[in-house]
């Protein structure tokens, strides 16, 4: 009876093929994306999701590409000065979405609201920036409080993205539910939890390679009702496609997918100093903590959990990051070295770990893999998953021995190491402190030369992998799934999709 | 009964302010940190402090509580501290949308449960009996996450007939606002139609066997006539009752059906909310829930007295 009824439903609604939730004009791409943004202002925004849709609101001084180079967009060129330094020549005859101009006051209007605005997440990111200077309508200047190069970095995402000064001020607080930037799309409606809207912008600096009239974003959480949304035509590309659905995509004759690098890792984080808990044998001796990670077998992981598609990795940086330091490889699984450790320890086995893990089904199946493995060495790990911002309670507050976390990553080095292993760093949840490797790292920032600090960063890797504050496991892949309609798809390993050159076949 | 109408009434604003209370202080014991998910991966230290500050995380419980529950009296519900709009405008902009939901769902519970129940009464034991009661049974057991995924992949990605998720607004297309809610509306309506299946079918059995229903018989009425006039508006009272309940659980159900459909209501609104720590959003949303719910039940009460005469001198 039901399914008659449902048929007859069905019919008397009948579509041609699927149709689709709104009326939209020709050339709309209809980009499924994983969450609901936060506020869609590049200032407060700290979002994943929300960064996909700045990529086409939002244009920003300079970009990445696809080899991590940093390359103009607002921006037409950059150099440093000095060490503290960065002069910016900006574009001529840039508009903002509501027909202002970008011009130097703007950029440095768009800085100080990074420092200064209630609530800012800027304002970490760019803190080593001591004041800008306008030295003519399209010359600006950035004057460090002291030598920083990760800080041009900083630019190729949010802190980078140049807002309209009149709309901001308008608007004020509430500039994120009607935001007016210089990219490629102008801002039309938003309907939270629904759907995001964005139209083409005629007077945008680079019209000739926006081929798209409309993008629509659609939230939808769950990475398997993504893809059969996209299966169904309702969607043209969506992002973040779980492993495991590869296979059905790739099955598929009417979608694609694009395959290709990722700026993270993910990583067991060790507790070594923090929180009030008793401190047990992993927190206090290394050589526990190196056992450990003998015991592991990265690239069974990778095998087994992902089917191979991921990179093991012993460094905070991808195999593709002009940062990567070659000579630091992933130790081998070496059982009798890691009982030998753990007898020279004097610790008494099995020795019970605890490792806290979010309740995804992937990162469930590492736990067991490492728990299985871990076994063999003498250790009985309990795993604990815990969901996701419980976890991050209880990591910020030592409230763990072992947590399995990654991280989504950033262009320059300093972004995915600085915070996280840098004494007091607000980051570094393990707590850990070596005097060495701070001033270590603080030399990767005054220096310039990419060369100089990757060399840097691997002494960094070599010292960080024998204290194991962070055990770094693998490297993962973007994954984005599309139509076949649709072409231009640049990939690049922020994992954004950039809307300009895409082009969606009729 | 306009006395006992007086004192149910009466009975609302007590009954919100334990919900207010009760839903501030359950999710103050939800573990994580609300400032924690706000400040973003980098977790600055200043940032943290300042949203702290700003968001009244830094003062004692019970002011916090008296600074939301004093705004919302002057219909303030508050600012949702993830995307920075009003709760009141989420919830005026998702509380229709769960409506047409949960009205669609019922009314498609209804046209499959009663008559169901009442053909599997009347036919007692027989094979329609029997089929109606595995149907019923079916429908209480299958999830409705499971169902909802079935028919994506069924009636969206393999026949193609209705677009598998999003939301029409009524007033915009009805065409494709029933095109796009049909599906949650069936997955959403089906337990219920299990439930209402079940309850019509032992309301319906105790009435038949009344003495006005032989009476009826006896006067020579035709079978149709004593089923639906006679034995079924007097099986309707307790069905009414359990309907309206479970109109208030619709709402509460959607909260899955609107997750796999990814439709914008009050489900999704309040999952997201939870996920995200987004404590204003979650209080307006369970308030206004609490309030629907209370309203409803108090509609019963009224239905009743329409149904069955004899509680109108109660």
């Amino acid at each position: 009876m039901r399914p008659i009824l449902l048929m007859a439903a069905a019919a008397a609604l009948s579509f041609p093929a699927v149709a689709s939730a709104q009326t939209n004009p020709p050339q709309t791409l209809r980009i499924g994306i994983a969450d609901d943004a936060d506020a869609l202002d590049p200032t407060l925004s700290r979002t994943l999701v929300g960064r996909f849709v700045f990529a086409s609101l939002c244009d920003k001084l300079v970009d990445i590409d696809a080899k991590l180079n940093i390359v103009p967009q607002l921006a037409e060129s950059y150099r440093w000065i000095d060490s503290k330094t960065l002069e910016f020549k900006l574009r001529p005859n840039v508009k903002f979405h509501d027909g202002t101009a970008l011009d130097g006051e703007a950029v440095k209007f768009n800085m100080d609201r990074h420092l200064n605005l209630a609530g800012s997440t800027r304002k970490g990111e760019i803190g080593g920036l001591d004041h800008v200077e306008v030295i003519d309508p399209l010359t600006v200047r950035m004057v460090l409080k002291s030598p920083n190069s990760p800080f041009l970095a900083q630019l190729t995402d949010r802190a980078g993205m140049m807002v309209s000064p009149k709309a901001a001020v308008a608007a004020g607080a509430n500039f994120g539910q009607h935001p007016v930037c210089a990219g490629p799309f102008k801002f039309t409606e938003r309907v939270p939890q629904d759907r995001i809207v964005v139209d083409k912008f005629a007077d945008y600096w680079d019209a000739g390679n926006v081929h798209l009239n409309r993008v629509v974003y659609q939230p939808i959480v769950d990475s398997t009702i993504r893809l059969s949304n996209l299966r169904a035509g309702s969607l043209d590309i969506a992002e973040r496609i779980q492993p495991p659905d590869v296979a059905t995509v790739k099955a598929d004759p009417k979608l694609k997918i694009e395959i290709f690098d990722y700026l993270g890792y993910n990583g067991l984080t060790f507790n070594i100093a923090n929180g009030s808990q008793p401190r047990t044998a992993m927190m206090k001796d290394a050589r526990v903590r190196q056992a450990f990670a003998l015991s592991i077998d990265r690239q069974a992981i990778v095998d087994v959990v992902y089917n191979g598609m991921y990179a093991p990795i012993a460094q905070p940086v991808p195999a593709f990051s002009p940062f990567y330091a070659p000579e630091v490889k992933p130790a081998g699984r070496d059982i009798a070295k890691a009982k030998a450790l753990l007898a020279e320890a004097g610790v008494k086995t099995p020795l019970t770990v605890e490792i806290m893990l979010p309740t995804t089904a992937d990162q469930r199946q590492i736990g067991e893999v490492i728990q299985s493995m871990a076994a063999e060495a003498g250790f009985d790990v309990k795993i604990k998953a815990t969901e996701f911002v419980t976890l991050l309670k209880a990591q910020a507050d030592g409230d763990y021995e072992i947590s399995l976390i990654g991280w989504s990553g950033r262009a320059d080095a300093d972004g995915n190491i600085y915070n996280f292993i840098h004494s007091g760093a607000p980051l570094n949840d393990s707590k850990y402190s070596n005097p060495a490797v701070d001033a270590l790292l603080e030399q990767t920032r005054a220096e310039t030369e990419v060369a100089t600090r990757r060399a840097l960063y691997g002494k960094i890797a070599m010292q960080s992998n024998l204290d194991l504050p962070i055990m770094y496991l693998y490297s993962q892949k973007n994954l984005i799934a599309m139509s076949t309609k649709v072409s231009g798809f640049s990939p690049i390993a922020d994992g954004l999709i950039r809307v300009k050159g895409l082009k969606l076949a009729q | 009964m306009r006395s006992n109408l007086g004192v149910r009434i009466a009975q609302i604003l007590p009954t919100l302010v334990l919900v207010s209370i009760m839903v501030f202080c359950l999710q103050q014991l939800m573990p994580g940190d609300p400032a924690l998910v706000l400040a973003g991966e980098e977790r600055d230290p200043a940032v943290l402090a300042q949203i702290r500050t700003e968001l009244w995380l830094d003062r004692p419980l019970a002011m916090q509580y008296f600074h939301w529950i004093g705004n919302v009296l002057q219909g303030d519900l508050g600012f949702s501290w993830r995307i920075r709009e009003p709760v009141l405008n989420l919830v005026i902009a998702k509380l229709p949308v769960t409506a047409q939901l949960g009205l669609m769902a019922f009314v498609i519970a209804i046209c499959i449960g009663v008559p169901m129940g009442i053909v599997s009464a009347v036919k007692k034991n027989s094979f329609w009996d029997y089929a109606a009661n595995g149907i019923g049974l079916a429908g209480l057991s299958t999830p409705n996450f499971w169902l909802g995924i079935m028919l994506i992949l069924v009636v969206s990605v393999q026949l193609g007939w209705l677009p598998p998720s999003g939301y029409v607004p009524l007033t915009e297309d009805w065409r494709q606002s029933l095109a796009t809610t049909i599906m949650p509306a069936f997955v959403l309506g089906n337990a219920l139609a299990a439930v209402l299946m079940r309850h019509t079918r032992s309301a319906m059995l105790t009435a038949l066997e009344q003495d006005y229903v032989r009476t009826a018989r006896a006067k020579g009425l035709l079978e149709i006539r004593v089923v639906l006039r006679h034995a079924l508006r007097n099986a309707l009272v307790p069905v009414v009752t359990l309907g309206a309940l479970e109109l208030g659980t619709l709402l509460s159900g959607a909260v899955l059906t609107e997750q796999v459909f990814s439709i914008p209501g009050f489900g999704k609104l309040i999952v997201d909310a939870v996920f995200n720590r987004d404590y204003p959003v979650v209080q307006g949303v369970v308030l206004v829930t609490a309030t629907v719910y209370i309203s409803l039940n108090l509609i019963a009460d009224i239905a009743y007295v329409f149904l069955n005469p004899r509680l109108r001198n109660a």
